[in-house]
């Protein structure tokens, strides 16, 4: 490392940086470190791609780690800034392909367009995924980070701020799309002189994955986004819940949350102003029920995350009884973007009252897996087929699921319904955190359902009846069913419970753990049928024995 | 009246409990720092015994009884000591759809070794996890902390015997 030329090093370096002539560099590559293709040794690539540069006599050039480019799919990714052309799979023993690209790259060349999973998307939250180094302060600056805190700070009052976000039309990316105005609003009117921002990256949902990659590539615009609604909301304390199971987001939080301390955009004093505010993260243990903002809270305070009922909403009386924000991570990173472009800007993307931009993790059996993020009113066919590339190997298409364990399965026939939290509503499913799975003739619908309930029915945090002991009930039928031991009475009675279970369960968790049962009956029955009457699994992934099938 | 309370002293002078002694002092000692200091006890020790965690609730101002339905509340803590090398096999809906399941039940069928389990040899942990939010590479395990992806169950297995 150390013979190297000053300019090929990658720049996590921050003393090499400040070493390199006056000229902007000719080049720049970019190695996509967010933790897919972390695991594909990116880490290794960025250090042997610039080794190899540096061996080429390259000193113009600029290797630069950033965080998710999206396509993890085609992970580990490196893309040449200049001209947009993406490498994928790459090996850290073969970089020679982009050390020659480099070579290439000319001053009057232009990005070129890089297909339709990136030209189909409008990045709003995700505006700096892949272009900034998550742990370079200055990085983020350079992209108009904290110039939205600063006239926040400097020009307005926490009434306008809050009305600026009302009128975006901005809406709870956690799931449920409450309006993010009116939740502000509450909050800052709610009695008390202590009050908390926390930011919900606890994120639970099996097939979702937008927390973390927008926490890894662009944490700055989390703590950002904090002290705006700190401010707004005349809040001094913040706290990051985020998943034990994400180390690199926590580790790049921590990164972040020293250097934004460092540089005054955190503590006493933020940006020269008499505004004080401050950010701790604290790590989840694995309990899916704690992104439930009652359980998150009691997990805050160190006790079991189990939830209470509500009203007094956390709004009111959250942590240690004191008026809380809670809002989920992508409704803070929109923030900054939205108070910079402006709330008109905002509202005027979307459809109807899904205003704005949606992330959405593409997963299952889809080529293109990997994260986009679409305006709200994209038709389902152009996500799963534009910008997914369609189904692995060819197969037909069955149904996609959104929503995560509270959510559904959406078949065919409403392919071309365009996306609001709305309109997936009146499907049966459920907006959710933006998790999308999609799912090919080789997924059996029963068996997606008892997967379903088997998750909520261990997640259970057993503090109600109905979801401990229903949810366990409902994984029995469901058992029933996939061996071809049950009866249509079993059915009718999977029916009843369910419906019991949706009315009476005491949070989010058991009201919404009925819903993959609801929709799989809706748009599946055939399946359920098939396994009763006739005993056989369609797609053959229940293994109904022979013996068990009756004369 | 307060109730005048002392903090206990370190269980025994191994240095690893320094660290979760500090991880406390961090968070004020109070008992809100109380999954805090299982987190740093289970980084420094792998499991938590009976022993770290009636220190922990010593130290914090916390019930045992307490500290025990916490540590046992949330999945990520375990009180069990782990094999020599773990396998965290995910269980999130891509990984199932993508082969999981086949996976779990290879390793049962070549180390004789179910989830939640170590192997007899206490060589390998199996665990599962709800999502590592690696659907992209789905199926993930984690072995001894490396995310691997799209993973054949056959090669795994192979990785996992030559450990």
């Amino acid at each position: 490392m150390s013979e190297m030329p000053a300019a090929a090093r990658p720049v996590r370096r921050r003393v090499i940086t400040e070493e390199i002539n006056d000229e902007a560099p000719r080049a720049w590559a970019y190695v996509c470190e967010a933790a897919s293709c972390m695991s594909g040794q990116a880490h290794d690539i960025t250090l042997r791609l610039a080794g190899r540069a540096a061996e080429a006599g390259l000193t113009d050039v600029m290797i630069k780690r950033v965080g998710c480019l999206g396509l993890c799919a085609a992970g580990p990714l490196v893309e040449i800034a200049e001209t947009g052309q993406l490498f994928g799979h790459v090996k850290p023993d073969d970089v020679e392909g982009i050390v020659t690209a480099l070579q290439k790259v000319t001053p009057t060349d232009t990005r070129q367009p890089q297909g339709p999973f990136f030209e189909k998307q409008l990045r709003v939250a995700t505006e700096n995924m892949g272009r900034i180094d998550p742990e370079n302060l200055d990085d983020y600056i350079e992209r108009g980070g904290y110039e939205a805190l600063k006239r926040v700070l400097s020009e307005m009052t926490s009434t306008a701020v809050r009305d600026e976000i009302t009128r975006s039309g901005l809406r709870g990316r956690g799931g449920a799309g409450f309006p993010t105005g009116l939740k502000w609003t509450t909050v800052a009117k709610a009695q008390g002189t202590q009050k908390y921002v926390i930011c919900n990256a606890d994120e639970g949902d099996p097939g979702a994955f937008m927390d973390r990659s927008v926490l890894e590539s662009d944490p700055f615009r989390i703590l950002e986004g904090m002290a705006i609604a700190a401010f707004a909301v005349h809040a001094t304390e913040g706290y990051i819940y985020c998943r034990a199971e994400y180390p690199l987001a926590v580790a790049r939080l921590r990164t972040a949350i020293r250097l934004a301390q460092r540089a005054g955009y955190l503590g006493a004093g933020i940006a020269d102003t008499s505004f004080n505010f401050d950010v701790q993260v604290r790590l989840g243990a694995g309990a899916f029920v704690c992104g439930e903002e009652t359980a998150l809270i009691a997990s805050v305070e160190g006790r079991r995350g189990t939830p209470r009922p509500r009203p007094p909403y956390p709004a009111v009386q959250g942590l240690w009884d004191c008026p809380t924000l809670i809002n989920n991570v992508e409704t803070i990173a929109s923030v900054p973007t939205i108070l910079r472009n402006g709330p008109e800007w905002y509202a005027g993307i979307g459809l109807g009252k899904s205003k704005g931009t949606k992330v959405f993790a593409l997963a299952g059996r889809i080529v293109n897996t990997g994260l986009v993020e679409v305006p709200m009113g994209m038709t389902l066919r152009e996500i799963v087929y534009d910008i997914g590339g369609g189904i692995v190997d060819g197969r037909p298409f069955k149904a996609v699921q959104t929503g995560g364990p509270s959510g559904g399965c959406i078949p065919a026939e409403f392919l071309d319904i365009p996306v609001s939290y709305e309109s997936l509503i009146e499907l049966g499913s459920f907006m959710g955190s933006g998790g999308l799975i999609v799912m090919d003739d080789t997924s059996c619908m029963v068996d997606v359902a008892k997967y379903f309930q088997d998750f909520c029915r261990d997640e259970s945090c057993g503090k109600c009846v109905p979801c401990r002991v229903g949810t366990t009930q409902l994984y029995m039928l469901l058992d029933l069913i996939t061996r071809g031991e049950a009866t249509m009475d079993d059915l009718a009675q999977l029916e009843r419970l369910a419906v019991i279970i949706q009315k009476t369960a005491l949070c989010g968790l058991g009201q919404g753990a009925p819903n993959p049962i609801f929709s799989t009956l809706r748009y599946f029955r055939d399946e359920y049928l098939a396994h009763i009457v006739d005993r056989v699994c369609p797609a053959g992934v229940c293994t109904i024995t022979p013996a068990e099938v009756m004369a | 009246m307060p109730i005048p309370y002392t903090k206990p002293p370190a269980p025994t002078d191994d240095k690893r409990w320094k660290i979760v002694q500090t991880r406390m002092r961090r968070g004020g000692d109070r008992p809100a720092a109380l999954i805090e200091a299982l987190h740093a006890a289970q980084e420094a020790f792998g499991y938590l015994d009976t022993e770290a965690l009636n220190f922990v609730g010593d130290t914090l101002g916390v019930p045992h009884s307490r500290v025990y339905g916490v540590a046992t509340f949330y999945s990520f803590f375990t009180l069990k000591p782990q094999g020599e090398h773990t396998c965290v096999v995910c269980t999130g809906t891509a990984c199932y759809i993508n082969g999981a399941k086949e996976i779990l039940a290879g390793l049962d069928r070549a180390l004789h070794v179910k989830p939640k389990e170590t192997t007899a040899d206490g060589k390998l942990s199996v665990l599962t996890a709800r999502c590592l939010g690696a659907c992209s590479l789905a199926p993930a395990v984690i072995v001894d902390g490396d995310v691997k992806g799209k993973v054949h169950v056959g090669e795994l297995v192979a990785q996992l015997e030559a450990m």
